[in-house]
């Protein structure tokens, strides 16, 4: 009961805040709904007992992306971009998304019902202890079954992080 | 459905009512604790500028945060005309919640954690309270004033800059206990019974000067550099918004600090806690608490009014029966059980109180840093020296499984790595100083200046 009060509770703000991140004139009230959609998620991670997706949502997206966002809207004159029009106007691109979406979204309802013996997939949460720690297991997944793309993703950070240092190092 | 809301009310109450008791209490008991920081401070100031410091409220000034808080709270609220109302409202709160809210998964003893075992802990700590920046920022924005945004502007990036060299430090320090889990990382610490400070003292090195970077604190408080920018993101904030800027500010500190204590300062666990000869140490709390009081007692007769001297011995009665409550478990056998939450508190507490009064003491020791200096200490030192840090460590790792090393022994791989380290610090500092090259070439990328 508790979970389900949580969820729905987590899932309303962030549809309520990823509807208003786009209808703001203002950039900054924007950002400010996206970065409150984006804790709603980790809620919702931490209510699936995902608390290392918890956390490294918020780290990452919140604590990262999103102040690196902040930092350059603030260079934005607001004047100028509140004079501009709000929404482009592709009206049958924006059609056929949502339609795709939305086929897809049906599909699945409706192959759901025709597996036998069942409707919609109902997931039941495993009780909190009977759950493998949650760092260990992605740690685990991460660096064994998944070595190497791993090795490869984090030299191309590490790259670009010493390049950085590079690049401001150099005297012009 | 009003019902099934209701029960999962009571269902959430029901699982958690200790926590949140905590919890409310900590935010009850935090703004007095970041007061008498702030007396502490003040004190300290005067002390290294040969004066007395805040004497008129209470005996030695000790009533003078209750009468600054009382001050703070009766001023004025302005907000300024053309500042973003709604944002102006947000951005304290969000700065305070932050730092208030990494407060819940530190563990100050054995026993006493807000949020307990968590299997992120650390990660927790670290993320939420970073999340604090962006009261900062907003307000620095929503104030609509040049200084605020230049202040809002300079913190962002110091802090994005430091962050990174702090997170390489913290893994370095990780790499020992293989969990993030901040009972666990303090048990490792015991287990070996050495502490991590020692065994990686560049990382904590590199936390250290890192924390110092992300609290705002001088020497790098550019972002508040009252001498460039009137106060920096707290120009148009006044009386109570003010001061949840200023108690956010003094909450990370004591977030930052105990983050430090716990991973490499052996967190509750009292020096050498696994010699059994060293014992009589546990003598040392009660011992340093009843000099307190004693100090206290003999300075009565000094103070000037009847009511300071009665506060005076209040004071020391207090430090008497901490004392008692502190000898309690050493020498009954009945309260032997509580010895680890007592005593754990005590250490806990005076390992931060320490870490925090070496904040102070570079504050009142260093002149403030310009930006593109702390920029470059940042990315040109820190940086590096992090990352080469974290590989040297791994490598002493390594080569301790393979001698199989523990405790003290470990010390005879990491301490080659430290001096490895050293040596790459040196080489870094000595290609940052290459001849030739123009002293303030750098001052030209200055964007930020005042």
């Amino acid at each position: 009961m508790l979970d389900k009060v949580l969820f729905y509770f987590f899932a309303g703000i962030a549809l309520a805040s990823a509807v208003l991140m786009v209808t703001r004139r203002n950039v900054v009230h924007s950002a400010i709904f996206l970065i409150t959609a984006l804790l709603a998620t980790a809620g919702i991670f931490l209510q699936l007992r995902a608390e290392f997706l918890f956390i490294v949502q918020i780290i990452l997206y919140v604590g990262g992306i999103m102040v690196l966002f902040v930092f350059v809207i603030m260079l934005v004159n607001l004047d100028v971009a509140l004079q501009q029009i709000q929404f482009a106007r592709q009206k049958w691109v924006a059609l056929f998304v949502a339609l795709a979406l939305a086929g897809q979204v049906g599909l699945m309802f409706w192959t759901s019902g025709k597996m036998p013996g069942q409707g919609l997939p109902v997931l039941t949460a495993a009780a909190a202890a009977k759950l493998p720690p949650n760092s260990e297991t992605v740690a685990r997944s991460l660096f064994e079954s998944y070595l190497l793309p791993f090795e490869i993703a984090s030299v191309l950070l590490l790259v670009a992080m010493i390049g950085a240092v590079v690049m401001a190092k150099k005297r012009v | 459905m009003m019902t099934s809301i209701l029960q999962a009310t009571i269902e959430f109450l029901k699982a958690f009512w200790a926590p949140l008791l905590c919890g409310v209490a900590i935010v009850a008991v935090l703004p007095l604790i970041v007061g008498y920081i702030v007396l502490v401070e003040r004190k300290l100031m005067a002390d290294m500028q040969a004066r007395l410091g805040p004497m008129r409220v209470g005996p030695h000034g000790l009533l003078q945060p209750i009468a600054d808080a009382v001050k703070l709270l009766i001023k004025e609220d302005i907000i300024p005309d053309n500042a973003d109302k709604l944002v102006f409202w947000l951005a304290p709160v969000l700065s305070v919640g932050a730092a208030l809210l990494s407060l819940a998964g530190l563990a100050i003893g054995p026993a006493f954690q807000i949020a307990q075992d968590i299997n992120i802990g650390i990660l927790f700590v670290v993320g939420i309270s970073a999340m604090g920046i962006f009261g900062i920022v907003l307000g620095g924005w929503a104030s609509n004033s040049h200084y605020s945004l230049m202040g809002a502007l300079r913190s962002s990036a110091q802090l994005v800059s430091y962050e990174t060299a702090a997170g390489m430090a913290l893994v370095s320090a990780l790499l020992f206990t293989g969990t993030l889990n901040i009972k666990s990382i303090v048990e490792a610490q015991s287990k070996e019974g050495i502490w991590f400070v020692m065994l990686a003292p560049v990382a904590f090195f590199t936390y250290l000067v890192a924390s110092i970077a992300e609290t705002n604190r001088a020497p790098f408080d550019l972002p508040e550099a009252e001498s460039e920018l009137v106060a920096g993101y707290m120009t148009e904030f006044s009386g109570f918004r003010w001061s949840l800027y200023f108690l956010a500010e003094y909450a990370n500190m004591i977030v930052v600090a105990s983050v430090a204590t716990t991973l490499f300062l052996g967190g509750w666990l009292r020096p050498f806690a696994s010699v059994r000869w060293l014992n009589f140490l546990d003598f040392v709390p009660v011992f340093l608490i009843v000099a307190v009081g004693v100090y206290c007692v003999q300075r009565t007769p000094k103070q000037p009014t009847r009511v300071q001297q009665l506060f005076m011995l209040a004071v020391a009665g207090l430090c008497f029966v901490l004392g008692l409550v502190l000898l309690a478990p050493v020498v009954l056998p009945v309260a032997k059980p509580f010895y680890a939450g007592i005593h754990g508190g005590f250490w806990f507490v005076l390992k931060v109180s320490l870490y925090i009064y070496f904040f102070m003491w570079l504050r009142f020791t260093i002149p403030r840093y310009r930006f593109d200096q702390l920029m470059r200490l940042g990315w040109h030192f820190l940086i590096p020296l992090s990352i080469v840090n974290v590989l040297l460590v791994g490598v002493a790792l390594i080569a301790g499984s393979y001698l199989n090393l523990h405790g003290w022994g470990l010390l005879l791989v990491t301490t080659p790595a430290a001096i490895v380290t050293l040596i790459v610090a040196f080489l870094i500092l000595a290609m940052e100083k290459e001849p030739g090259a123009p002293q303030d070439q750098a001052a030209t990328s200055d964007f930020y200046a005042g």
